[in-house]
């Protein structure tokens, strides 16, 4: 083994790797060539809903290359560890990366210490990961990810002492400012249309199903007024991937289940084209 | 300053004999495959200062000897397999290879420095589900399951049947000849290991409470990350001496993993009724 990997450290994989092994990690501020932003995938609109049990978020499948639909099936929206999720808006290379990383610091830094990380712990060493991104960002490859979770306490209950704290969602922008929204929140292209529906539709008494019910119809309404973001694909049985974070985990909703609900909210939309 | 020689017999030797000396000062280890994956049992007092860690999805680690020197091989062997995980893929990351990293590591300080590691370490893999060894004369359990001792000289031996390391080992080992099954279950398993561990020390046979054990296991049917630490009410129910000897009803306390979440916060302790 080479010296670096016995030498006393944080348990903070990213620091690792700039120590010992630079050339892993992703080319940060400095120069690159300028890249025409609109040849690259752009992945597009995320939202996140907390419900009593947590919180819900759901992604479109759309990634788009200017006016070209790059793929109709990429996804946005992963677990990022047991109990909290991380969806990406923006350019997708760089944040599919980004993703790869930080759930790979948040897995590291439990290995080594024997605990995980805080909630805000997370959010915070997001934040840092998006701020090495800035110089890409000022050429136009911004990654704007949304992240969620519940605060996982050993067994204790803290979020029970305030319910309102239960499922929390954090939003970035590319300098890598970090800012706690609340009940629920959407990035990326269609993120304003999907606000909008968002805003008449919170219910925060809802239960879980009623959580994924709202944040689809919400990407629904988005991909109604957004060209770049996705409806779902009914004859491909293409639909949006969504993770539901409670206090017993965080868990990526299977296709079927998903399925399920989408058609009952595009029955709705028969009838109702307006939701 | 006068020379004084000493022969590289005589070299090699005290070295060992001051490795084995320190080794043999500590508590004993047991790993041992059972038919859900790979069991780890410890005597260990501490509940902070852990023997037994996981290091990547299917592999394990555990120590006897000097917490300070095998702790840093831990961490070295999480930043090793993160590494290769992270520029490879999660797949390419084998206990086989893991273990030859340690044993080259462990074999060249115990050559070339000062002062020999006073450790002994287990590297232990899990298999797939239906995975079978393609090494000849059956192998294991009849699955891809795999563990390495790894001594303080850098020496590697693949154990088919269980791993003892530290304190006195030759009274364990008696006892878990005696007592081992081929695909035994996990309480099985683990009070014989319990059985064995007490078989040694002062005072022997003692009776450990589940207070001193450290349990965890390495679980097959597991998606992901294999590793769950047995602890509290769910260690002391499995090791609470039975009535009876186990029934074949008494099995998968852990194997039987909640399926809602991705990663699973404890192992579940909803489903240990033993008769």
């Amino acid at each position: 083994m080479p010296a670096a990997y016995m030498r006393p450290g944080s348990g903070s994989f990213t620091e690792f790797l700039a120590s010992a092994e630079p050339h892993l990690l992703p080319p940060g501020s400095g120069a690159r060539p300028s890249v025409d932003a609109t040849a690259v995938p752009h992945g597009t609109t995320i939202v996140a809903v907390t419900c009593e049990q947590g919180v819900v978020m759901a992604g479109d499948r759309r990634a788009t290359m200017g006016n070209i639909i790059a793929q109709r099936d990429i996804e946005k929206v992963f677990v990022a560890d047991s109990h909290s999720a991380i969806g990406i808006a923006g350019t997708a290379g760089l944040a599919v990366e980004m993703v790869r990383l930080f759930r790979l610091e948040l897995e590291h830094y439990e290995k080594i210490e024997g605990v995980r990380l805080s909630l805000d712990g997370k959010a915070n060493r997001l934040a840092t990961m998006i701020r090495g991104n800035l110089g890409a960002a000022m050429q136009g490859l911004a990654v704007v990810p949304l992240f969620a979770g519940v605060e996982h306490d050993g067994g204790g209950n803290r979020y029970d002492e305030d319910p309102a704290r239960r499922g929390r969602i954090f939003s970035y922008d590319v300098t890598g400012g970090r800012y706690e929204e609340h009940d629920y929140y959407a990035v990326g292209s269609g993120s304003t249309f999907a606000r909008s529906a968002l805003k008449k539709r919170y219910d925060a008494s809802s239960d879980l199903p009623g959580a994924v019910r709202t944040a689809v119809e919400a990407l629904y309404d988005a991909a109604d007024d957004d060209s770049a973001t996705g409806g779902p694909d009914l004859t491909r049985r293409i639909y949006p991937v969504v993770v539901a974070v409670t206090a017993d985990g965080a868990v990526r909703w299977t296709d079927d289940e998903v399925g399920v609900v989408v058609e009952a909210m595009v029955a709705g939309r028969m009838v109702n084209p307006g939701g | 300053m006068p020379t004084i020689y000493a022969s590289p017999e005589q070299f090699m030797r005290d070295r060992s004999e001051y490795a084995r000396k320190g080794i043999a000062r500590g508590r004993s280890v047991v790993v041992t495959l059972y038919e859900g994956g790979v069991l780890f049992v410890a005597e260990n007092l501490s509940p902070a200062l852990h023997k037994v860690s996981e290091i990547y999805d299917r592999i394990g680690f555990a120590a006897a000897g000097r917490y300070n020197e095998f702790e840093n091989l831990r961490t070295a062997g999480i930043r090793l397999a993160d590494v290769r995980g992270f520029s490879y893929d999660r797949k390419d990351v084998t206990g086989r290879w893991l273990a030859n990293a340690y044993a080259q590591t462990i074999g060249s300080i115990f050559s070339e420095h000062q002062k020999p590691f006073e450790v002994e370490i287990c590297v232990a893999e899990v298999g797939l589900p239906g995975q079978t060894r393609a090494s000849a004369n059956g192998g294991g359990i009849g699955s891809g399951d795999q563990m390495y001792r790894i001594s303080y000289d850098g020496s590697i031996v693949e154990e088919r049947k269980f791993v003892v390391m530290g304190g006195a080992t030759e009274p364990v080992i008696t006892a878990l000849n005696a007592s081992f099954q081929a695909g035994w279950d996990l309480p099985t398993a683990l009070r014989a290991a319990v059985r064995a561990l007490g078989s040694s020390g002062e005072g022997a046979p003692r009776e450990l409470a589940p207070t001193q054990l450290e349990v965890a296991v390495l679980d097959r049917s597991a998606p992901g990350r294999t590793f769950r630490r047995i602890q509290g009410d769910l260690l002391a129910t499995i090791v609470a001496p039975a009535a009876q000897p186990s029934a074949p009803t008494a099995t998968q306390a852990v194997t039987s993993e909640p399926t809602s979440a991705q990663i699973p916060a404890e192992p579940d302790t909803t489903d240990t009724e033993e008769s």
